[in-house]
């Protein structure tokens, strides 16, 4: 006779660690964004331009606003599975911030590279 | 294999210990974070990008008296789910999940983030 333990995918753990991942990314670049701002004694409109005419600083906020929306995407669908029991409204739920933050992705290429 | 599962929880007789609270509000700064912050602040961004008047533009909007108390909620949201999560992470890591250290992490974590909002919310107003 074969015992077979349900495991599961995984999932779980890979959103637990992502969630983490994705947490610290964001400290980091907060912390960056923050001695930043300190160390030029404030934000004017030249020196906020200037700042985003360096590539490696447009990657770092790129990289910061994926970490911000994966870890979005994980917290919202915990929320809705926690909260929201009728499994139509769930599913509607979860695809609307789905679509929203695939959207936000749109938004944010747009304002880093589309004026170029 | 059938695993026991939580049992029925009223929330609204629950009465949350510290290290509770700050979870629960971590998780309602996060939804804040989610419905109002992300929005707003790829707005901000787009507008502050965009040209001198724009940016002038967004930082009138934002002097508004109205709109400094959206932004320092949104602050004290991102302050608290900052220091909460650097919680979390330490907790993950082992440290501090003795009960006494808990309750004491629970508390600095409060008042850190709202001792910080209330600096950063007394230089914008």
């Amino acid at each position: 006779m074969v015992r077979r333990a349900i495991v599961g995918a995984h999932y779980g753990w890979m959103d637990f660690l992502a969630q983490r991942i994705t947490a610290v990314v964001m400290a980091v670049y907060s912390l960056l964004v923050i001695a930043i701002a300190l160390y030029s004694g404030g934000i004017d409109y030249a020196g906020w331009r200037a700042l985003f005419t360096h590539t490696a600083f447009r990657i770092a906020t790129l990289l910061f606003a994926l970490a911000v929306l994966w870890h979005a995407w994980i917290g919202m669908r915990d929320i809705w599975m926690d909260y929201v029991k009728p499994t139509a409204l769930r599913l509607t739920l979860e695809v609307l911030t789905v679509l929203v933050l695939i959207a936000y992705v749109g938004w944010v290429l747009l304002i880093l590279w589309g004026r170029a | 294999m059938i695993k026991p599962r939580p049992v029925y929880l009223n929330l609204m007789q629950i009465r949350l210990p510290l290290p509770g609270f700050v979870s629960i509000l971590h998780r309602i700064s996060g939804a804040v974070l989610f419905i109002v912050g992300i929005p707003l602040a790829l707005y901000a961004l787009q507008e502050s990008l965009a040209s001198p008047d724009a940016f002038a533009k967004l930082s009138a909007i934002f002097s508004h008296p109205l709109a400094k108390l959206v932004l320092i909620g949104l602050v004290w949201a991102y302050l608290h789910h900052f220091c909460a999560g650097i919680r979390f992470l330490l907790l993950d890591l082992d440290q501090g999940i003795q009960l006494k250290q808990a309750r004491q992490s629970s508390v600095i974590v409060l008042v850190v983030s709202l001792a910080l909002t209330l600096i950063i919310g007394a230089r914008l107003w």
